[in-house]
């Protein structure tokens, strides 16, 4: 999937697209503005010399305050139920607001605002009100092959959690998974009139660089992309997960297996025509999910494998997920939660001996 | 300067009047419908407490806003909506003010400036201040009203807003309507404090008492307070004493929490009764156009019953419209 575009396209981090994704629609649109804690730092202090002290924890917003202003772009004080709502009121009465909640753990703090008010507000008001609100929120682990370390931000500040908000009809969910895909989805959710949550992966955040381009694009919110063709099997990702799906994929061709890998890119509304089709190619399912498994959104993608897909399956669907706990401390545990490629590799193998 | 008792217009009377005993009479009406069969769903009356709504709305445009809370029917009829479409909505018919998809609980009404009854509680406080922010921003004058109850003012929503509004300098007044109960608790159980204006400190803005049985001391101190918002100085806290006369809901005996004598001191201060003979004692209006008014209202809203009888159903596909908003800008 990609967007036509002019300009010859640089090296971004996952993070620096979406900087560019918002400052591009923010010189656009002055209706559009962006809160969050910390997402300049040091507010108030200008007169020391001091500003944007931060630019969000992940730096993704870092540079706005100073070309925007205070005005639009708003540190809030610790309060997520207070700023989320405020925004919500701001999307309801003129204005387009980008929030960030910053990290997914936080949100059950304000998850009242996204699952009673932001996510039911155009139906319960019978289509009056249109509610043009980004929520941005920086999910899962730090750890990594290319980390000695894990992550150890441990059980609140490591989790996945897009399932309890691509459950509530009404909320738009995506999750990107390249700088490319990241500033594309950022942007299509700034301009979509209704309130979509978007999924940053914190080791994406520097770790996924690649070539974007310059200008404004817009990637379609509610569609897969195959990211690469296949005959044997669909590995399905999510997220960071497609990145695991890939490197299961390169280690199975060494062993002649062909897999096709679907990144779901959008869980709510999610493609499902575009992963059924996969499948009817492949005739095997493979779904990897960084969430933990009871009511997870894998477990909803194999379901609906199953029931739309059973008679072109050779085997049963498969859903690779975190295991059912909290997500653990030490690196060595952080590494054994994280779905693998060798997990993958493994429910493979099984499926097609 | 601000306006006193005396200065305040005939028409404004008037129309403060009209307002009050249309209220009364649609959740009195509404109350008998309810009670010999119409299935509205769960309803909060606001009955007793109509001097808080229009009172404040008096204070306000028509392009200024307000949000509501669960027990909202008043505040949108004082903004302005229509109580034929509210009616239908309450029915459940295709005219309704929500096309039939909210119900009590969430009457709305963008176009008079009335952004939502909110059954959540407090949240409805957060979504004035987002409204007040965006007017800031926007670079308008309009103003912002958060309605919230007793209940409410210990809901963490409340807090975080009012921090916010005072922070930011927002254009909004914070209307806490202490009726005495949230549900079944009375207030001196939940809240620690005498007034719950003088929280109002905690967050640097004026924090005012008021008669909430008194539209017209409502209006003064709302009028003040929008008058504060829309030159810049930010917002207010007015916690107005009032009444609800019912239970929480229409299912609810009050009677298991609260004493007869109690709802008789109550009512002996009805805000309708006193500002009837306010106005007639002062000569400012005479009993016959104020009987007049009334029986107005009670057209308005028998026109009101028979509309909301006489309009469709929704259609069935309707179960699945307004789920996305349609297409990116």
């Amino acid at each position: 999937m990609s967007a036509e575009l002019k300009s010859a396209p640089r090296e971004l981090t996952f993070s620096q697209a979406i900087n560019e994704a918002i400052r591009l629609e923010m010189r656009r649109d002055p209706t559009i503005i962006i809160m969050g804690e910390d997402i300049a730092g040091a507010a108030g202090r200008a007169h020391l010399g001091m500003v944007d002290a931060w630019g969000g924890p992940l730096r993704a917003t870092r540079g706005l305050i100073t070309e925007f202003g205070a005005q639009r772009v708003l540190d809030t004080p610790v309060s997520e139920m207070g700023f989320v709502g405020a925004a919500v009121g701001a999307a309801m009465t003129g204005l387009r607001p980008i929030v960030e909640v910053m990290f997914v753990d936080l949100i059950g703090c304000c998850y009242d605002q996204l699952l009673n008010q932001a996510a039911k507000m155009h139906y319960v008001t019978g289509g009056q009100v249109e509610l043009p609100l980004v929520v941005r929120t920086a999910y899962g682990t730090y750890a990594g092959k290319t980390r000695t370390y894990g992550g150890g931000a441990g059980a609140q500040h490591s989790q996945t959690l897009y399932s309890v908000l691509a459950h509530i009809p009404g909320l738009k969910v995506v999750v990107p998974s390249t700088a490319y895909n990241a500033k594309g989805l950022t942007i299509a959710a700034i301009r979509d009139n209704g309130p979509v949550i978007v999924m940053e992966h914190k080791f994406l955040g520097s770790a996924a660089k690649g070539a974007v381009p310059e200008e404004a694009y817009s990637l379609p919110i509610g569609r897969a992309e195959v990211v690469r063709q296949g005959r044997d099997v669909t590995l399905c990702g999510i997220g960071r997960m497609t990145h695991v799906c890939l490197e299961a994929a390169e280690a199975l061709a060494r062993e002649g297996i062909s897999a096709e890998v679907v990144d779901v890119l959008t869980l709510a509304p999610l493609d499902e025509a575009t992963i059924l089709e996969s499948v009817k190619r492949t005739h095997r399912f493979v779904v990897v999910d960084e969430d933990t498994p009871t009511a997870s959104m894998g477990r909803d993608i194999a379901a609906r494998v199953a029931e739309n897909a059973f008679e072109w399956l050779d085997a049963p669907v498969k859903a690779i997920n975190a295991p059912e706990t909290p997500v653990p401390f030490a690196a060595v545990l952080e590494a054994l939660y994280v779905p693998s490629a060798e997990r993958v590799l493994g429910a493979v193998r099984e499926m097609l001996s | 300067m601000s306006p006193t008792r005396d200065s305040i217009p005939r028409e404004h009377l008037l129309w403060m009047w009209e307002r009050l005993t249309l209220i009364r009479e649609f959740e009195e009406r509404l109350k008998w419908l309810v009670e010999t069969g119409v299935p509205a769903g769960p309803v909060h009356y606001y009955t007793g407490q109509e001097a808080v709504a229009v009172g404040v709305c008096g204070a306000l445009e028509v392009t200024d806003w307000i949000a509501s809370t669960h027990r909202g029917h008043g505040h949108c009829i004082a903004k302005g909506a229509d109580v034929r479409r509210m009616m239908a909505e309450l029915y459940g018919k295709a005219t309704g003010t929500n096309g039939a998809k909210g119900g009590s609980m969430h009457i709305t009404d963008v176009s008079i400036g009335m952004l939502g009854v909110n059954p959540i509680v407090g949240m409805g406080v957060t979504h004035a201040v987002g409204a007040a922010l965006s007017s800031k921003v926007r670079q308008s004058t309009q103003v912002a009203v958060a309605f919230f109850g007793d209940g409410g003012a210990s809901q963490g929503a409340v807090h975080e807003a009012m921090n916010l509004a005072a922070i930011w300098t927002l254009p909004v007044l914070f209307v806490c309507e202490n009726n005495g109960y949230a549900d079944a608790t009375p207030v001196e159980y939940a809240v620690p404090i005498k007034n719950i204006a003088d929280r109002g400190a905690a967050y640097g803005m004026p924090g005012v008492v008021v008669d909430g049985q008194d539209a017209i001391a409502v209006w003064l101190a709302a009028a003040e307070a929008v008058h504060r918002a829309r030159t810049g100085h930010g917002p207010t806290l007015i916690e107005c004493k009032t009444y609800r006369y019912y239970g929480h809901h229409q299912g609810d005996d009050p009677h298991r929490y609260r004493t007869l004598e109690e709802e008789r001191a109550a009512r002996d201060r009805d805000c309708i009764k006193k500002f009837r003979e306010w106005a007639v004692a002062d000569a400012v209006l005479t009993t016959e156009e104020l009987d007049a008014i009334e029986s107005k209202n009670r057209s308005l809203i028998d026109e009101a019953v028979r509309f909301a009888e006489q309009s469709p159903l929704p259609a069935a596909g309707e179960l699945y419209t307004h789920v996305y908003v349609a297409g990116p800008r």
